[in-house]
């Protein structure tokens, strides 16, 4: 069974040192004369102003990590619906107060603003 | 099927380097993503066991564990944020006001 | 539907404490000012909680398929874990309020905090304990980060959280290889399947970062590397409840799962959490000596007598498993007491905790000052306190097991210990106050915690053997 991917690690290895040896063949071959204008990073447009490790606004995060928590639960309710008949009564309790509990979370959310943009 | 031992063995690799990062890393961040690989190497772990001894419950184990790791994360970057509005860093060595 | 409703009536105090959170959380999303509210339901949770706590306590079993202990010891630690926020809300109320902190949410955290406590003390599957550890340890980074203006508190949460989550990956990899010797996260199954003496390599390398994550939480050399930062740089009041009701809820677990279920298996590593117990009490009460700062020093001693509380859980029974139990509510009542004229003390920058500042507090302030001489001597261990019978009643069982050794290594640093505890004693009465050193107002609440530990410190003293045999009777 293995044996099935030589290949495929063959091209990998392949494409690698292609796009190595290019690279490394461009620098040496080709003609380096800086100057100034050369260097900017658009040689005929607009100044770039400020750098490009931009920092994003923190309110970025603050939904990203209310996303990661209200998304991530999903993992609990999939095997319940799986196992729904199995579990009867005593799962979907569980589940309603589950749920009730994260509701509860996102009521305080809401009502602290902190999904609110500006 | 590789053997159980290969899994235990890299997901033992992977624990590893996590706690090798958390060790040598001042980022951080770098050292909380350290820390996410130990847990995933033991989320490969119980995997590991659930498929080998025909048992469900270490898969449900990796669902608990992901959602913890999920609220440790959110807990996680708040306090990296809460501190770097104070100290504009993130490097531990920057981070002693109290000795270690 | 009869299944749900005995596993609610069973985990009823759990549920108290759940449903308390909740509400709490809701009433204070609606109106931003509602600290005062918040306040008076938490106290009324834990009140609730507590009744059905000791209405539980004689029926011991299991619920939601044996995931969860209830009743009998759980009871005993879910009791010390009330016992300790109730007094820590108390200072909490006039602390942070100085600080300018955010009370509701502190007190919402607290309550979060203690439901994870529970199950993480009286969880009988390791998945129950490790989900309890973590909700317990999620609040508790928060909580430590709470003031985050304060950059020491920042600092505090970040060493907190990374060392916690840390010392977390090393618990989570333990249970892992339980589960595959095993075959199952049950601790009672565990206990049942390994009953001979020959243990697996899985096993005991299991077991082996299982003692590793609660060495971490219970704050034991050389585990222990967070303890004086984060009790330094927290605020005053998330100190008190550390101290109190995580130290609880750490050693609730240790005992737990290692010494009441893994029992056939614990004698393997009794030595080395002997070991464990002798370095934290050597290191604990030196490294004590030299500091300036009594949250600091108190934190260190707090290693120290973590170092005590581990000779009772390395015996492996229930008489130590009781005078752990006996020790906590020991130490819970005197370190609020402590900690309470701390914050008393404290000003709004959370200033004011260098001993030096405690200079003339005998003269400027007779009450505190006598009662911060109290808690002191019940730390040291001197009769009639309770912080004495505690270590006798632990040396008691250890030089019962054997463990003479550990027991003397007890006694010279508890004489070492003397020294720094003594030293803040001096100097609240031999010492001239500074120009222009603020007295310290303690608010009400405070006082009103300061006073109750006090006669609870006194009261253990005058009725040790009671109280023991109580503690004893529900493990």
């Amino acid at each position: 069974m293995p044996e099935e991917y030589i290949p495929i690690v063959l091209i990998l290895l392949c494409a690698l040192a292609f796009g190595m040896v290019a690279v490394w063949l461009s620098r040496i071959l080709g003609p380096r004369r800086d100057y100034p204008e050369k260097l900017t990073t658009y040689e005929s447009g607009v100044e770039p102003v400020r750098t490009a490790h931009e920092r994003f606004s923190v309110k970025y995060y603050m939904v990203a990590v209310l996303f990661i928590l209200f998304d991530i639960e999903v993992v609990f309710i999939y095997p319940w619906a799986v196992r729904y008949r199995a579990l009867g009564w005593y799962g979907l309790i569980e589940m309603v107060v589950f749920i009730g509990i994260l509701l509860a979370g996102y009521i305080y959310i809401l009502k602290k603003e902190a999904l609110k943009w500006d | 099927m590789p053997s159980l031992t290969w899994y235990l063995t890299l997901s033992a690799v992977l624990f590893t380097t996590g706690v090798v990062g958390v060790l040598t890393r001042r980022n951080a961040l770098i050292i909380f993503m350290s820390i996410e690989l130990m847990l995933n190497a033991v989320n490969l772990t119980f995997i590991a066991f659930s498929a080998f001894l025909g048992d469900g419950r270490g898969q449900i184990v990796v669902f608990f564990v992901m959602a913890v790791a999920a609220a440790e994360a959110a807990v996680g970057l708040a306090i990296v944020i809460a501190l770097f509005r104070n100290r504009r860093t993130v490097d531990i060595n920057d981070v002693n006001v109290l000795k270690w | 539907m009869h299944d749900i409703l005995n596993d609610t009536i069973a985990s009823a105090p759990l549920w108290a404490i759940v449903v308390t959170g909740v509400a709490t959380l809701l009433v204070h999303a609606w109106d931003e000012k509602s600290d005062k509210p918040v306040f008076w339901i938490a106290l009324a949770g834990i009140g609730v909680s507590a009744v059905l706590t000791i209405w539980r306590a004689p029926v011991a079993g299991t619920a939601y398929s044996g995931m969860l202990k209830t009743g009998g010891a759980a009871s005993a630690w879910t009791l010390l874990f009330l016992v300790a926020t109730l007094l820590t809300l108390f200072i909490a109320w006039d602390s942070l309020g100085k600080a300018a902190a955010p009370r509701g949410e502190f007190t919402i955290l607290v309550l979060f905090a203690v439901a994870g406590m529970i199950p993480f003390s009286a969880g009988n599957d390791l998945l129950a304990v490790f989900i309890g550890l973590e909700i317990l340890s999620v609040s508790l980074y928060t909580l430590v980060g709470l003031t985050r203006r304060r950059f020491a508190s920042n600092e505090a949460a970040l060493k907190y959280f990374l060392l916690g989550a840390f010392a977390g990956g090393f618990f989570l990899y333990g249970i892992a290889f339980l589960y595959g010797a095993a075959q199952t996260t049950n601790i009672e199954d565990i206990a049942r399947r390994f009953a001979q003496s020959n243990f697996p390599v899985l096993f005991l390398t299991g077991s082996a970062l299982l003692l590793v994550g609660l060495a971490f939480k219970t704050g034991a050399v050389p585990f222990h590397m967070w303890v004086p930062d984060v009790y330094q740089g927290a605020p005053t009041a998330v100190t008190t409840f550390l101290i109190t009701g995580g130290k609880a809820a750490a050693f609730g677990a240790f005992v737990t799962v290692f010494t009441m279920t893994l029992g056939h298996a614990s004698a393997r590593f009794a030595v080395v959490i002997g070991v464990l117990a002798l370095c934290s009490m050597v290191f604990g009460n030196i490294a004590a000596i030299p500091q300036t700062d009594i949250k600091r020093m108190l934190a260190y001693s707090s290693i120290g007598h973590a170092g005590y509380m581990l000779i009772g859980v390395q015996t492996a029974s229930v008489e130590g498993a009781g005078g752990v139990a006996f020790y906590l509510l020991s130490y819970i009542l005197t370190s609020t007491g402590a900690f309470g004229v701390v914050a008393a003390m404290e000003n709004e920058q959370g200033e004011g905790t260098r001993i030096e500042d405690f200079a003339g507090l005998g003269y400027t302030k007779p009450l505190l000052g006598a009662l911060l001489s109290l808690f002191l001597f019940s730390l040291i261990g001197i009769p009639p306190f309770s912080g004495f019978f505690a270590k006798y009643y632990i040396f008691l069982t250890a030089i019962e097991h054997g463990d003479l050794w550990l027991v003397l290594i007890g006694v010279a640093t508890s004489v070492v210990s003397l020294y720094f505890y003594l030293r803040v004693m001096v100097v609240m009465f031999f010492r001239q106050p500074g120009e222009n050193q603020p007295v310290p107002e303690a608010g009400a609440w405070t006082m009103i915690a300061v006073v109750l530990s006090a006669a609870g410190v006194i009261a253990l003293g005058l009725f040790p053997g009671t109280v023991l045999d109580l503690i004893t009777s529900v493990f």
